[in-house]
Formats: C-alpha cells, structure tokens, sequence
C-alpha cells in the first residue's frame, strides 16, 4: 500500500513538530539566559548572542583540545566541552558587568536620566561589535562544526500509523534538548530556593528596597549577568553540537531571544523558557508553508507581531502606568 | 564675540572640506572623502527620529536599505537614472518610515529598540530570498554623467556635500520651529507632552517619515557611489550601527553630532581597513566597538556636547559671572533659547488685563476670601457620566457621575487608592473608560486622546511633576501654548501672559532643572494656563510644599480662576482646601460617597472619621 497524501502531510507535519520542540528547548534555554540578564535587570544587551558565539568557539576549543575521540568514542567529549566552557564563560560575563555594564546601570545609569538606557544599549552594542569583528580575527571567518557521532543518527518514532508515518529524532538534538531541561530545573532550584535566588529576585523586583534589606544590590545584578551569560553560553555549546557556526552567529540568535524573552513576559524565568520553545516551533512549522530563506524572516515578523499586539508577553501582565 | 550663525558655519566648512577634497586625487582617500558624507548624512536621519524624539532605533538599515535597492533595481528593471532614483528613494524611504512607525510607535523604550531591529533583518532575508543577493548599476559608456558615473569621482563627493547641506537645513529648520520643541518635549516627557495639547503620535510620523526620506536618499547614494548592493551590505546590522555610532560619538541631539562622528570615526575605520585589514579582517568593527565604548564611558553626552560644555564652562570662568554657566547642555536641549526667553520678560503687551500682581496683597490674606459663586450656576463645563474603569479584577472607578459649573473650584478628596488619579487620566484621556461618558462643553469626549482633550479646552497638571527639565521655564510653558497657537510669535505671547498669570516671570529663563518645588508646580500651572483651558484639572499640585509656599500656589490658583477657568482639584491637604473650594467631591474605593460645600463635608461626621481622622473632627467638633 502506497503512502496517501494526507499520510505524507501528517508525517512532515509531526516532523516539523518534532524538530521545533528539539530545537524549542535549545532556544529555551537561550531565551532563559537572556531573560536572567534583560528580564532581572532590564538592560538590553545586544551582546546576547555574540556572548553565545564566544561560548561555541570556548566549547570548541575545549573539545579540540580533548581531541575527537576521548571517553566513549567521542559521544561525551562535546558534552563534557560544554560544561567545561560555562564556568569560563561565567566568569567572562562577571567580569564585563563589574568593568563595563555595571558602569551604565544600576545607581550610576540612573544618574544618567533617560540617557541611561541609550549608554546601556550602545555599550552593549559595542561590546558585540568587538565580539564579532575580534571573533572574526582570532578564530577566522570560516564555518566550524563539532562533530558528534550523535548528530548524524536519529531515534525512529513508529511506525504510528500502519506501516508508514515514522517520525525521527535526531540524537544529537534530543540529548540537547534533555541536558537544556535539566539546566533549566536546576537553574529554577538555584532562583526559588537558595539564598542567593532570593537576593536576585528581591533585587530584580525592587532595587531600593532589596538595599534597604541588606542585599548587595550590585553584587546581585553581577552575579545575574554572570549567570546569564553562562546559561546562554551552555546553549550555545548545545547548539554547536548540531549547528555549524561562525563569527557573526550571534545576529542570528539574538532576536530569537529578545523575541523568546518578550514572548514569555518579561521578569519570567520560565516564561522566557516557553517563549523560546514557541519560537522553535514557529521557526521549524513555517517551514512547512515558507521556503527556507524565509524561515528566519518568519521569526522577525512574529516577534513583531508578538510586541505589537502583547507587549507583556504571552504570560505576564499589564503593568502600564500613566 | 559675536557667534556666527550656524549654517553660515557650516557654509564655511563645507567649502574648506570641498578643498581639501579636490587636493586628494588617490581614488582610495577620495572615496573615505564621500563615506564621511554618507555616513554624516545618514547620522543625521538616525538623529532626526531617535536624538530628537529619544526612540532609539536599531532599524535605520531598512530605510537606507530600501533606497539603495530602489537606486538599482530602477535603473536595472526601469532604467532609471539615479538622478531620478535618489529622489524617489526619499519618498520611499518616507513612506516606509511611516508604514513602519504606525504600529511600533505603540511602543516604548526598549521594545521600540528590539521592535526596530526586526524591520531591517526580515527585509535582508527577503531581499536575499528574492534572488536579489548581488545587483551592479549597469555601466553606462554613453552619458555616463547622466547616470551619475563620473571618471572624476571628485563628483561624488560633491553631491555628497549638497545632500549633507540640504539634511543639516532641513535639521536647522526642525530645531527651530514646533515641531523640533514638540520631538524634544516628547523626549523629555510623552505624557506631559500629550497633555499639553501635542499630538505625539503625528509629530513622530512626521519624523520617521523625515528620518527615512534621509535615509532612503542617503541609501541610494551610498549604492550610486559604491556601484555594487547585497542585502547584508545596506540591510546589515553594522548600518543601523554606523548610524547609531556616529551619531552617539559626535552628540545625539544636535546637528554638528553626527557630522562630527563621521568625521572622525569614518577615516579612522577605513583607514585601519586599509593598512590592516588584510592581516586582521574585521578590524574596522573592533575599532568602532571600542571607540563607542570609550565614549559611552567618558563622555555619553557625545564630543560635541561634551566640548561645548567644556568651552562653556571656561567662558563662565572668565567672565566669572555665576549665571552664565547654563549646565542644560549635557542633553539634546539645542533650542533657540532667545526669542522665548526676551519675550518672557517683555512681557505685558499681550497679556490680559486681569493679570493683575498675584503676589503680595494675596498673600498677606490667609483667611478666606470671599468667592463670588459662579455667575450661570447651570451652565455645566463638564458633566461625568456613570463612569467606570477596571484594572483586571480591580475596579478603579466604578460609576463615577457628577458635574462641574463653569467657573467654580470643586475639590475632589478620597482616601490613597480611591481612584482620584485614575479619575483624572480617564478625564484628560490617558486612560479610556470601560463605560460612560465625559461630556465637555456638551461633546462626549469620553477615550479621545489627551492632546484633543487640551484642544477641546481640559488642561492638567500631574501629581508627580513633569517638567521638561532641560527646558527653560518659557520654553516648558510654550510648549503648552502651541495647542492654541498659529505661529511663534502667537506662542510666546501666549507663554509670556501665563507665565506672568501665575508669577514666574522673573525665572523666566531658568533651566528647569534648577527650579525649587513651587517655581516647578507654578511652572506647571503655566504651562496647563498658556494652552488656554477652560477647565483645569490640578493632580495635588500642593503636594511636598511648605506653608508659605502652597499660599502662593492658592492664590495662583484663585486668581486664575478669578478670571473665568474653571477647577478641578486633588488634593490631601485639607485645611488648605476648605478655603479654596467651592464644593467638594468624595471619593472611595473608586465609587462617590458624596458631595457638598466644605462645610457640608467637614461636618460629615461619615467622611470626617473616614478620611479626616477622629482626631481632626474632635478638635473641629466645636
């Protein structure tokens, strides 16, 4: 028995599914980093994604250095990269909050009035402008890829409907998709329950007071940026698992992520995560109707619509004031 | 010393830059000549709509992409010279601008930023998706000039020049007319704006629509010069940066900002190109990323402002005179501060009569005058009608009714959280109500907008101030006069007569910044009056004033409504407003509990113990 139309239509359709809850939990898990820097301290920082890329070539540069086939055939090296790159990447984003950003926000950005969010923005802008062009003459304008054996097999899902219908999940991307779940739980641990996610709520929610409180504001938003960073740079190692990438990657990524955080309502943790999600299906579904250049155009003008028509996002609330 | 006008100045150095670019004859430094221009100009579009209005946009690209592709598709499909093209990507960088300002003007901040990014990254996907990856102006071998091929690139960089002169003319005439005091009070304060009678929404369509007719032109000469378009090349992110760079560099806000940031950023960009790009691709972006950084950090008010000031402040050391050193220059406050400030204090000529000295025979008299009730006691100036709004779950206002007697002073009191401020944004219109109707000289105006409220004759002033604090008084108040002004002259007469209705008119010229409380809240006052209502509605205007100070914001307010405006008044304080009120209105939990003379009300016992305590209606009982 042949295939019938609707049988090919359901099986790219469940496909297209698959593939954008896989990917969906990557850009999660993105949209999750930027949402504990834009979300918690609302400084804009168009930086997002280059920081992501410095976490891919870190990512690589530790499985280079690890070589291909260490522990397990090479099947755990890219994963171990990984987690070897977010602490280095921790400290990077400590490190540029204590000497760049925390010097446009916080008590001094508001010294600068409304041009306080201009400083933010354009710094961070130039911080990604160095990030790209320096990334682009240190590691080469060239396409790079960490190889995993995972990447190029895939679980088959059914057959589901008789004979036919059998959806596939790439390995590398599920694992992926697994290992950004657990981040994001053991993140949402971190934030709910230690001592130390009580002090980055309170100083997200009301500054002044969190001081009055005996927090150290500062050291707080130091620490949110920190883990920002690094949460982001965990996806961008996850990513680099499945993608090829290069320089100027993060322009790719960023919009995804602003339009993940938005899309989940500000101040969410894990309203950015289901943002993000419904950005990767977006992304891969419309697929199914677009042709592949637009896939990305796609995403832009959903994020247009999204802050157009709720700017508090899918989940949050309004919060307007006259 | 006489200063120079500036686009006299800019004659000047035009014509230096023209000379020293006819002396260069390497085709390289010739074409770094034009970039500056191009880069200048389209600085000056990004400045047009962000440095006046304050709405940073990441999007310039899709303007000047648009303009680009427009030059070369044009000639390409239609054969259309650039002679034609640069205009006509003007009106489609126009006409983007507003297609692309109408529903991202709803937003605010960040999300106008984040939204503003999109437009240009869409456009490169679609550009590239439509096959459009590499187009190359045809060569022209016949009348190569008609088609803007010069041999002597020299030529370029002439009609950079004219371009650049025409924006900074158009930018000259935006800074001194309304519109620029309108873009500028919309950057300072949207709300206060709107309330003031400026219809923000179409002040900023006309500056986008402005912005990308700039951008769009600029676009179009950029692909002319360089021959060759590709979607990342005019759509990239890196344009909608070089706008931002070297607007930001230079001074955001001023015409000199963005020339001065192509002017110095552009060679030193090329140049490190040049000389090292071929060992370190990308060091033209590091070089720019570090120089907006550095500048971020030393001086984010940008060179410009920061070499004005710096000049500023040695000129005030010299002549040692304390107030000459005016420390409003740090924002993109480049107003024609002249003509309002001289006409604030020649005031007179056009004022009323009524204006008569507030100060000092009002003041000695503390105890109540004696009002003389309104002479229609039945012709009703605003009648509030079954008026309800809910946040949510929260009922705000709920069934609000009552009406106010032209000329009469009604106060409205209610405990914190009982809906008077949410009352008076459904009133002014920053807030629509649910239901109900908010009748004003007979027309429901219940959901218009604030600024056709203060046409239709509803001013106010805000619980929390705010003044456009980089603004002179005069400068604050004309903003107010414009709703009822046809021309400049007509506003600063209107802005004199007010400032002097309420007593300001020897801080005429002071920055706002530098006003105490009372001269910020009579201020105000002024800039609500200038606009001419005939209904006032004052949000706690009292608030945060010490004793002497709120007798002469009552008597301000008296006299004001002396002379026929009607008022409508939250306030706290109520011993103050028992001897200013004709009646008052008693809020709580969003409903009226009930309305009266003041002594009515004091003698409530209901709304004595509710809301002025036990202890007030003990010591009062007598």
């Amino acid at each position: 028995m042949e295939m019938t139309g609707l049988q090919i239509q359901l099986e790219a359709f469940l496909q297209a599914l698959t593939a954008g809850v896989l990917v969906g939990g990557l850009y999660g898990l993105m949209c999750v980093g930027l949402a504990m820097i834009f979300g918690i301290m609302r400084v804009i920082n168009f930086a997002q994604g280059d920081f992501m890329m410095l976490g891919m070539y870190v990512t690589y540069y530790f499985f280079i250095l690890l070589g291909a086939h260490w522990l397990a055939g090479g099947v755990l090296a890219p994963y171990v990269s990984v987690l070897l790159a977010v602490p280095v990447m921790y400290v990077v984003g400590y490190l540029t909050h204590r000497f760049l950003i925390s010097r446009v926000t916080g008590r001094r950005g508001a010294a600068l009035d409304g041009e306080g969010h201009y400083a933010q923005l354009v710094l961070t802008l130039g911080i990604a402008l160095i990030l790209q062009n320096g990334g682009m003459m240190v590691f080469g304008p060239q396409l790079v890829s960490l190889r995993t054996p995972l990447s190029s097999s895939a679980w088959e899902i059914g057959p589901l409907w008789g004979d036919y219908v059998s959806v596939f999940a790439n390995k590398g991307r599920a694992v992926a998709a697994l290992i950004s779940v657990a981040a994001i739980v053991l993140l949402g641990a971190l934030i709910t329950r230690s001592r130390l996610g009580k002090a980055l709520r309170a100083s997200a929610d009301n500054p002044v007071a969190a001081s009055y409180m005996g927090i150290d504001v500062n050291r707080s938003y130091r620490i949110a940026f920190a883990l920002g960073t690094a949460v982001t740079a965990l996806a961008g190692g996850l990513l680099a698992t499945n993608f090829p990438f290069h320089p100027f990657v993060g322009l790719e990524y960023v919009i995804i992520m602003y339009a993940g955080v938005v899309l989940g309502g500000i101040g969410s943790i894990l309203g950015a995560f289901w943002g993000g999600m419904v950005i990767g299906l977006v992304q891969q579904l419309s697929a199914l109707v677009l042709p592949m250049q637009l896939q990305n155009a796609a995403i832009f003008v959903f994020f247009l619509l999204i802050v157009m028509l709720r700017p508090q996002g899918l989940f949050g609330r309004v919060s307007e004031r006259t | 010393m006489k200063r120079l006008p500036t686009s006299l100045t800019m004659l000047l150095v035009a014509a230096l830059y023209l000379g020293a670019a006819l002396l260069v004859n390497n085709a390289y430094h010739q074409l770094i000549f034009t970039l500056v221009l191009v880069w200048a100009c389209f600085g000056l579009s990004w400045n047009m709509l962000s440095g006046y209005t304050g709405l940073v946009s990441f999007g310039h690209a899709a303007f000047f992409g648009l303009g680009a592709y427009a030059a070369v598709l044009g000639q390409v499909y239609l054969g259309l010279s650039p002679w034609v093209m640069l205009p006509l990507a003007g009106v489609i960088g126009a006409i983007a601008g507003v297609l692309v300002g109408l529903p991202t003007f709803r937003l605010r901040g960040h999300y106008f930023a984040l939204a503003m990014l999109a437009y240009p990254l869409a456009l490169l996907y679609v550009f590239e998706w439509l096959g459009l990856q590499e187009m190359t102006f045809p060569m022209q071998r016949e009348n190569p000039g008609l088609y803007m091929q010069f041999a002597d690139r020299h030529y370029y960089t002439v009609i950079g020049l004219v371009m650049l002169l025409v924006f900074v003319q158009i930018t000259l005439y935006v800074e001194r007319t309304r519109f620029g005091m309108a873009l500028i009070a919309i950057k300072q304060n949207e709300a206060a704006a709107e309330a003031a009678g400026i219809d923000t929404l179409r002040w900023k369509l006309r500056a986008i629509a402005l912005s990308g007719a700039i951008a769009g032109a600029t676009g179009a000469f950029y692909a002319v010069v360089l021959l060759v378009v590709t979607p990342v090349s005019v759509f990239g992110m890196l344009v909608s940066a070089q706008a931002l760079t070297v607007s930001m560099f230079g001074g955001v806000g001023s015409v000199w900002g963005p020339i001065i940031g192509a002017a110095i950023l552009v060679p030193l960009g090329e140049i490190l190109h040049a000389e090292l790009g071929a060992t370190y691709p990308g060091i033209q972006g590091v070089i720019l990323g570090v120089a907006i950084i550095a500048v971020i950090l030393m001086a984010p008010e940008g060179v410009f402002w920061k070499l004005r000031d710096g000049w500023h402040r040695r000129k005030a050391a010299a002549v040692a005179s304390a107030t000459a050193a005016i420390p409003a220059a740090a924002a993109g406050a480049t107003i024609p501060a002249g003509p309002a400030g001289a006409a604030g204090q020649a005031h007179g000529q056009g004022a009323a009569p009524a204006e008569a000295p507030l100060g000092s025979a009002a003041a000695n008299q503390p105890t109540p005058l004696p009002r003389s009730p309104s002479p229609a006691a039945n012709d009703i100036i605003l009648d509030v009608q079954s008026v309800s709004r809910s946040f949510g779950g929260l009922k705000a206002v709920q069934n609000v009714s009552f009406s106010v007697r032209r000329g009469m002073i009604l106060g409205i009191i209610g405990p914190n959280g009982a809906g008077k401020t949410t009352l008076f944004n459904l009133l002014n219109g920053f807030l629509r109500p649910d239901t109900g109707k908010v009748i004003v000289n007979g027309v429901d105006m219940a959901g218009r907008k604030p600024h056709v409220l203060c046409a239709a004759g509803v001013g106010r002033t805000f619980q929390v101030m705010r003044p456009f604090m980089r603004l002179t008084v005069a400068q604050n108040v004309k903003v107010g006069a414009y709703v009822r002004a046809s021309d400049e002259a007509r506003a600063e007469a209107l802005t004199a007569q007010a400032i002097a209705r309420v007593g300001l008119s020897d801080c005429a010229n002071k920055v706002a910044a530098l006003l105490t409380t009372r001269e910020l809240r009579l201020m105000e006052l002024a800039r609500a009056v200038a606009g001419q209502p005939e209904l006032l509605l004052l949000d706690e205007t009292l608030a945060g004033l010490g004793h002497g100070e709120v007798d002469d914001i009552v008597d301000a307010i008296r006299a004001l409504s002396a002379e026929g405006i009607t008022v409508v008044i939250i306030e706290h304080t109520m011993q103050t407003m028992v001897r200013l009120v004709d009646e008052f209105l008693v809020l709580d939990h969003g409903q009226v509990l009930t309305r009266g003379d003041p002594q009515a009300i004091t003698q409530d016992p209901q709304v004595v113990q509710a809301y002025l305590g036990k202890k007030w209606s003990a010591q009062h009982a007598a």
